[in-house]
């Protein structure tokens, strides 16, 4: 049996809806609120039914209009090198700062997009993140944490 | 009422406020443009600097912002695919197209003109109705916000959902669910935070929107690098394309921009509604309105698909300063900000605002329609500029669109968890994106979740639980009968196609 990928991901959303369902009868409500016509889970409970019903519908009934994907000419490499790159973006910068994991990130990325114009990747990364940074802290006023510029003596 | 224009007009032309809306408009563009941040972050950025002038001045300055981020959120939406605001989604269906057409001076030459006229047009209506107008807002009760609301749901995902309706319904519920998270608004009640203090206040729209456009329309364009049928599509300088609009497409607009203008106005009015639902809406309208060969071109490169989004997001924004001025009630998320800037400069709008504050009122109807003619005059000579964001190299342009999302969501918060739920919804989005489950109908249900939440919950208290509120009132069964028109007609069109 071909069970085509629209419908393993309706399965998913199905199987979720019915995580969201359960955790919504969960949410603890007031004691006065419980029988009331509205109280905090009874929105959330009405879309675990709506995601459940949409979602078996799909599973269920014939596609009108299959989606064709050709896996094979995806570039699996490169987007997972930039997601992982951004992971590590995410982890460095409030630990080495916003200006050299910023820079890193961006020069990192140009590279693994294929980019070897080392003038532009210099420009691109560095001197326009001070800038950008100059812009935000100097000139809006808006507060950037950067260790790194600290122990230099540059940012206050 | 013509003394009063004769006040704003003398507080609008004055040398400061002239200069306050100028750059307004040309930093709210440049802001706007950049994807991921809309006028609500870049109104935010203003008010500290609004601080120190007159109400008057510092209001006008982020009219001009608005109006201003309005535009540069189109010309991303056109050039990259990027809305930097839910208003502008709709113009991405159309305008993109065009642009991996060639036309890319083309579409954002319809942009601005459309801009510029569905704006002026709003601007007249709210400098003569805007007493008035507030009454029909009153008019609507909590059943009609919140059948409204699934109305424009169910028309976003009629008509974005390009034949995969089932789809687009999922993407609302999971939009709809997304906005669940954090405390209730009433009682606030933890909801789906797993304990987790980052999540106590909800996931941040901006988050949400960087994510599923920004950040995942970067990653599919690397996703889909090698597919031959996407490299045919990308855009170069030399398909760039003139600016000038021939007879015909002059032709289409003038017909579109009216009812476009008036369709915008009216949903900009109604407080919780905004230019999302009046683009969309008009999306839907002037595809219904126009011929079987132009329904076509739809989401194909469609002038009339894409002046009607950008004329009613315009006048949109003209009319959601209704309930703001007079009724004191913001009508979007952005003059939600204004209505905080505007208190903190101890200005209470609402009817009286007319007595007390009369230069501050006519004073920003004003601006709109200055702010208006600046935007074109200032716009359409930049375009072939603008458009040179076209060149840059898929090499630079996609680490920048990355940079640029994860900087929104780091100065608005400054923690790491929010970088990697904006990294899991970019990817979820991109799988998502790749088997055309539509990602404007999420974002839109986002938006809106809580408002219809809150209107359900009002809704039925009123009713004592009963769901005869959808058809009590003759307002609310009439809009409820155009969503089982609009479902009946897409379980129509899957039925016939099936028997093709």
């Amino acid at each position: 049996m071909n069970i085509s990928p629209s419908k393993i991901i309706s399965l998913l959303f199905f199987i979720f809806s019915g995580f969201y369902l359960y955790y919504a009868h969960q949410i603890q409500v007031f004691t006065f609120d419980e029988n009331a016509a509205f109280n905090a889970k009874t929105f959330p409970i009405y879309l675990g039914y709506a995601g459940l019903v949409f979602s078996a519908l799909y599973v269920i009934l014939p596609e009108t209009k299959p989606s064709n994907v050709d896996l094979k000419v995806l570039d699996y490499k490169k987007t997972i090198l930039l997601i992982i790159l951004m992971i590590l973006y995410g982890i460095t910068i409030l630990r080495a700062g916003y200006f050299l994991s910023t820079s890193i990130f961006l020069v990192l990325s140009y590279l693994v997009l294929g980019e070897r114009k080392w003038r532009w990747i210099f420009t691109l990364s560095f001197p326009f993140v001070a800038l950008f940074m100059y812009l935000l802290h100097g000139l809006l006023n808006i507060y950037l944490r950067d260790p790194f510029l600290q122990y230099l003596g540059i940012m206050g | 009422m013509i003394e009063g224009i004769l006040i704003g007009l003398e507080t609008a032309f004055s040398l400061k406020n002239l200069m306050m809306v100028m750059i307004g408009c040309f930093s709210g563009t440049i802001i706007g443009m950049l994807p991921g941040l809309g006028p609500m972050t870049a109104i935010a950025l203003m008010i500290p600097i609004t601080y120190g002038f007159e109400p008057s001045t510092g209001l006008i300055l982020m009219a001009g912002v608005y109006y201003g981020a309005v535009f540069g959120g189109s010309t991303s939406s056109i050039l990259i695919n990027a809305p930097g605001i839910p208003g502008t989604v709709a113009t991405s269906f159309d305008g993109y197209p065009m642009a991996q057409q060639g036309k890319a001076g083309k579409a954002l030459a319809i942009a601005a003109y459309s801009s510029f006229a569905g704006g002026t047009i709003a601007a007249i209506f709210l400098l003569i109705a805007a007493p008035s107008l507030s009454k029909i807002s009153l008019a609507f009760r909590s059943p009609d916000y919140f059948g409204l609301m699934i109305l424009g749901l169910t028309a976003v995902s009629a008509f974005s959902a390009k034949g995969h309706f089932l789809k687009a319904m999922m993407m609302v519920v999971l939009g709809l669910m997304l906005a669940s998270v954090g405390q209730d608004t009433l009682s606030d009640i933890p909801r789906f935070t797993f304990q987790n203090m980052n999540l106590s206040d909800g996931i941040s729209f901006v988050l949400v929107v960087m994510a599923t456009f920004a950040m995942s329309e970067a990653l599919t364009i690397i996703f889909k690098a090698n597919d031959p049928a996407r490299v045919t599509k990308q855009i170069s300088l030399s398909e760039l394309g003139s600016i000038k609009l021939d007879k015909i497409e002059t032709k289409k607009m003038v017909t579109t921009i009216p009812r476009s203008s008036v369709l915008g106005f009216i949903i900009g009015v109604l407080p919780g509604a905004g230019s999302t639902i009046a683009s969309f809406l008009a999306y839907g309208m002037e595809r219904n309105f126009v011929n079987d060969e132009e329904k076509q071109k739809f989401g194909k490169g469609s002038v009339n698909g894409l002046a009607a989004p950008e004329t009613a997001n315009n006048a949109a924004c003209s009319g959601s300063f209704v309930p703001l001025l007079t009724l004191g009630i913001p009508g979007s998320g952005t003059t939600a900000v204004m209505l905080g800037a505007l208190l903190g400069f101890g200005i209470q709008p609402g009817p009286r605002l007319y007595q007390t504050n009369p230069e501050i009122f006519w004073s920003v109807i004003m601006s709109m329609y200055i702010g208006m003619v600046i935007l074109l005059i200032l716009n359409l000579p930049l375009i072939p500029y603008i458009a040179r964001v076209l060149a840059t190299p898929r090499t630079f342009l996609i680490p920048l669109i990355l940079f640029f999302s994860v900087t929104g969501i780091y100065l608005m918060s400054f923690n790491n968890f929010d970088i990697y739920l904006m990294i899991g919804i970019a990817v979820t989005a991109t799988i998502l994106r790749l088997y055309d489950f539509p990602m404007p109908p999420l974002i839109l249900a986002f938006v809106l979740g809580g408002l219809m939440e809150e209107n359900l919950r009002r809704s039925l208290l009123i009713s004592d639980g009963s769901w005869t509120f959808l058809w009590d009132r003759p307002l609310t069964f009439i809009i409820m009968l155009t969503i089982i028109t609009i479902v009946g007609w897409q379980v129509y069109k899957s039925f016939f196609q099936k028997k093709l």
